[in-house]
């Protein structure tokens, strides 16, 4: 009987380790994934006088996308956000503890794939969220409902596999 | 990116541990083991915040103790310099300051972070493992060492009476 208990505590070990090792610890879980989209409620990036909210959204289904002129992924998924949004897709955009000027300068000379950018320079709109970082993409349905969320930089593979099932037949 | 990066070079330094995607694995590794060596002696600069009564101080400093910082994920709030865990201590601030309570600041980061956000992690299933786990090994550890040990002794005893009985046979045989 002990004969076996060392060899098989040391594959349970084994398998317990392997398994640690394979979970990302940044990939932490989201919260939101079938709960009602939280409120944004700040002021637009070109408009200050306008409020971006959640429900102006109402029965269409969107992407939520947390973005900052600071954060080098953001550049990079630019183009794909472009590209989303000549396809049809309605993207709104926070501006993340970021500066105006430098946050319009970037559209400028990208061009602007959202329909609206809420301006969050102190977070308040992210830790709604449950922002840690970005970029980060949520989608939404019609209803309000959060149905999907990434972490990272949206690609043509991110969009296929978790986004577009969301947005049925385009 | 190269042009953002002449243009506000400090900038993008100092919010570099907002974007998770931009440093590299290898620097990354870096980062965290500096993290572990430094983060016994070095405590985050951070802000002085006065509130109206003690027990509202008491809490805040439990809250920001308990609460990991979500960018660099070895840090509680209070350790981190990290802008977004600044913005979350603020957050905490608002909060005790508009009378929740520390368990309800705890509900309301751990609904929008997860259990994640939390450095002591409630029992669930998922997390049976880790509060048993190191018991679990204990125990086995100590069966494991117990068992070795009397078998030892057991044949220490047997070979030593028959090499004795041996000699002992070849003596008298003699």
């Amino acid at each position: 009987m002990s004969r076996f208990i060392v060899p098989i505590g040391f594959i349970v070990l084994c398998v317990l380790l392997y398994v640690g090792l394979s979970l990302n610890p940044r990939e932490i879980p989201s919260e939101f994934i079938g709960k009602a989209a939280p409120e944004i409620n700040v002021p637009d990036l070109y408009n200050e006088s306008e409020i971006v909210k959640t429900s102006d959204m109402k029965g269409k289904v969107w992407l939520f996308n947390v973005w900052g002129t600071w954060c080098p992924e953001c550049w990079r998924e630019h183009d794909y956000l472009l590209k989303l949004s000549r396809m049809g897709i309605p993207i709104v955009g926070l501006n993340w503890r970021d500066e105006r000027k430098e946050a319009k300068s970037m559209l400028a000379r990208l061009k602007n794939p959202f329909v609206k950018i809420g301006f969050d320079p102190d977070s308040s709109v992210a830790i709604n969220w449950g922002v840690y970082g970005a970029p980060e993409t949520f989608v939404i349905n019609a209803e309000g409902i959060i149905v999907a969320k990434h972490t990272g930089g949206v690609t043509p593979s991110v969009w296929q596999d978790k986004f577009q099932k969301h947005f049925g037949s385009l | 990116m190269n042009e953002l990066s002449k243009s506000s070079d400090a900038k993008t330094q100092r919010r570099k541990d907002l974007s998770i995607f931009s440093l590299s694995s290898r620097l990354r590794v870096f980062a965290s083991i500096a993290f572990m060596i430094f983060s016994f002696s070095v405590q985050a600069k951070i802000e002085t915040v006065q509130f109206d009564t003690e027990q509202k101080e008491k809490d805040y400093k439990v809250l920001i103790a308990e609460l990991r910082c979500l960018v660099c994920q070895n840090q509680n709030l209070a350790d981190s310099n990290a802008e977004l865990a600044q913005d979350l201590r603020r957050q905490v601030i608002e909060l005790l300051n508009k009378g929740q309570s520390k368990d309800e600041i705890v509900d309301y980061m751990v609904v929008r972070y997860g259990d994640f956000v939390m450095y002591r992690p409630p029992l669930k299933a998922s997390t049976v493992l880790l509060w048993f786990g190191p018991v679990i090994f204990f125990i086995v550890a100590a069966f494991v060492v117990a068992s070795f040990m009397r078998k030892q002794k057991q044949t220490n005893n047997v070979e030593i009476s028959v090499e004795q009985k041996q000699k002992a046979h070849s003596l008298l045989d003699e």
